[in-house]
């Protein structure tokens, strides 16, 4: 009885020891710098979408998550509707923050976030067409919404990109099996 | 001389007045239909030429009525009637979509007075119009008109919105604040709480007065009293029709009209 325990963790990572790593993406997002008089960083949504629009993982929010009266959830939330699309699609369903997700506005520049399958906030996706969509709003500016399909899960490690014109730079999505 | 020029003036300004009086459209607009949490929106309100642009003539607020999405009744705060539009505001505290409404219903009656031959008009509600009415009137003609000119805001995820089961109404099949360009939206127009078959639907985007066209669609309703619309544009867009029946609650009224208009969102 007691010998079977020991055997346990060799048994293991015997299990793991094919893929060395658990499949995941890669997501690269670029705030482009913009020359306008009045600059606010933009409040971005970073999510999955399936081929019926459905949503099946938020992986980023980036909000005023500043509090002035010791508002927990910040009060930038009165505007998370103008990730209009992100909004109608999941946001209205959810409460902020989300542990994980939810984040600070971004400075203009290349933003990389790593996710693993299996683990929040991505979870486990079910085989099939996806997309990877980033929606950027920006106070007293203007909205795009960018996104990449791909197929999950990835036959090999790819590189995936689409380019936003205005409010979003480089989007980058990178598959790892 | 003077007399000619007055009485063909007067003449012109009924004339103006009569096709005026065709085109008012009455609208409600809401600050906003989105608030991701509960907020006060302010709305105004008018009746005027130009959707939606208050030129002409503030909305009456007496018969205002605003509903909350458990169903209760909300309190319009800071009603003011100003020269060209009306305004209020509403304190949205439950997630929910709210409804707005201008509630409206009168008499009318025309007739000739006996003694003088003279055409003679009263406006009233179905309770005070028989004291205007004299007994010997001649040739008397009352009918009822019911109106409702609504909106809609939601907090949060949208809810469903309940029909009152009166008059002309239009229940969405998604949420009225979910509407976006290119996308199509369906709604089931309802009369008295009953399907409304093949009723006219006119659809106008609103900022009528900078351009040259009106440029609205008209859709028929279907046997299920539904419509569906394609959003062309985003913008504030005004949805009317309008039936007549027979389904009068003053004896002497023959005939009543039955109006309907809502203002929508729909994002770019």
């Amino acid at each position: 009885m007691h010998l079977r325990y020991p055997l346990a963790p060799i048994a293991l990572s015997a299990l793991f020891a094919g893929p060395a790593v658990a499949a995941g993406l890669g997501v690269n997002i670029e705030i482009p710098r913009l020359n306008v008089s009045e600059y606010h960083r933009p409040y971005v949504a970073a999510w999955i979408e399936k081929p019926d629009n459905t949503v099946a993982a938020t992986l980023a929010v980036w909000y005023d998550i500043r509090t002035k009266t010791n508002n927990p959830e910040g009060e930038g939330t009165k505007w998370l509707k103008d990730l209009r699309q992100w909004w109608r699609r999941t946001g209205r369903e959810l409460s902020v923050p989300i542990d994980g997700v939810t984040g600070a506005t971004k400075p203009a520049g290349k933003h990389q976030l790593n996710f693993t399958e299996g683990a929040k906030p991505l979870g486990q996706l079910a085989p099939g067409s996806y997309k990877l969509v980033v929606e950027a709003s920006r106070e007293v500016g203007g909205r795009e919404v960018v996104s990449v399909p791909f197929q999950w899960p990835p036959a090999k490690a790819e590189q995936l990109g689409a380019k936003g014109k205005d409010e979003l730079g480089e989007i980058q999505l990178e598959l790892k099996p | 001389m003077h007399k000619t020029i007055l009485r063909t003036a007067a003449a012109a300004l009924t004339l103006t007045a009569a096709l005026a009086a065709q085109a008012h459209n009455q609208w409600l607009l809401p600050s906003t239909t989105v608030l991701s949490k509960p907020d006060w929106v302010t709305v105004d309100g008018a009746v005027s030429n130009d959707l939606f642009v208050a030129n002409h003539f503030p909305a009456n607020l007496d018969n205002l009525q605003v509903t909350g999405p458990d169903g209760a009744v909300v309190k319009a705060e800071n009603q003011a009637r100003l020269k060209h539009r009306s305004v209020f505001d509403v304190n949205l505290t439950q997630p929910g979509t709210y409804r707005i409404a201008l509630v409206n219903s009168g008499v009318f009656a025309s007739w000739k007075d006996k003694a003088t031959g003279q055409n003679k008009r009263a406006r009233g509600t179905p309770e005070t119009i028989a004291k205007e009415i004299p007994a010997d009137a001649q040739e008397l003609r009352v009918s009822q008109s019911a109106g409702r000119v609504e909106t809609f805001v939601t907090v949060g995820k949208p809810s469903p919105v309940k029909p009152v089961g009166q008059g002309l109404e239009m229940i969405s099949t998604a949420s009225p604040t979910d509407n976006v360009k290119g996308e199509k939206s369906t709604f089931t127009l309802l009369l008295d709480g009953q399907p409304a078959k093949d009723v006219e639907v006119t659809v106008t985007a609103g900022n009528t007065v900078y351009r040259d066209k009106l440029d609205e669609l008209k859709v028929k309703t279907d046997a299920n009293g539904q419509f569906s619309v394609t959003w062309p544009s985003a913008g504030m867009y005004w949805l009317d029709a309008s039936v007549r029946d027979d389904k009068t609650t003053v004896p002497q009224a023959k005939e009543r009209r039955v109006s309907y208009a809502a203002t929508l969102e729909v994002a770019p």
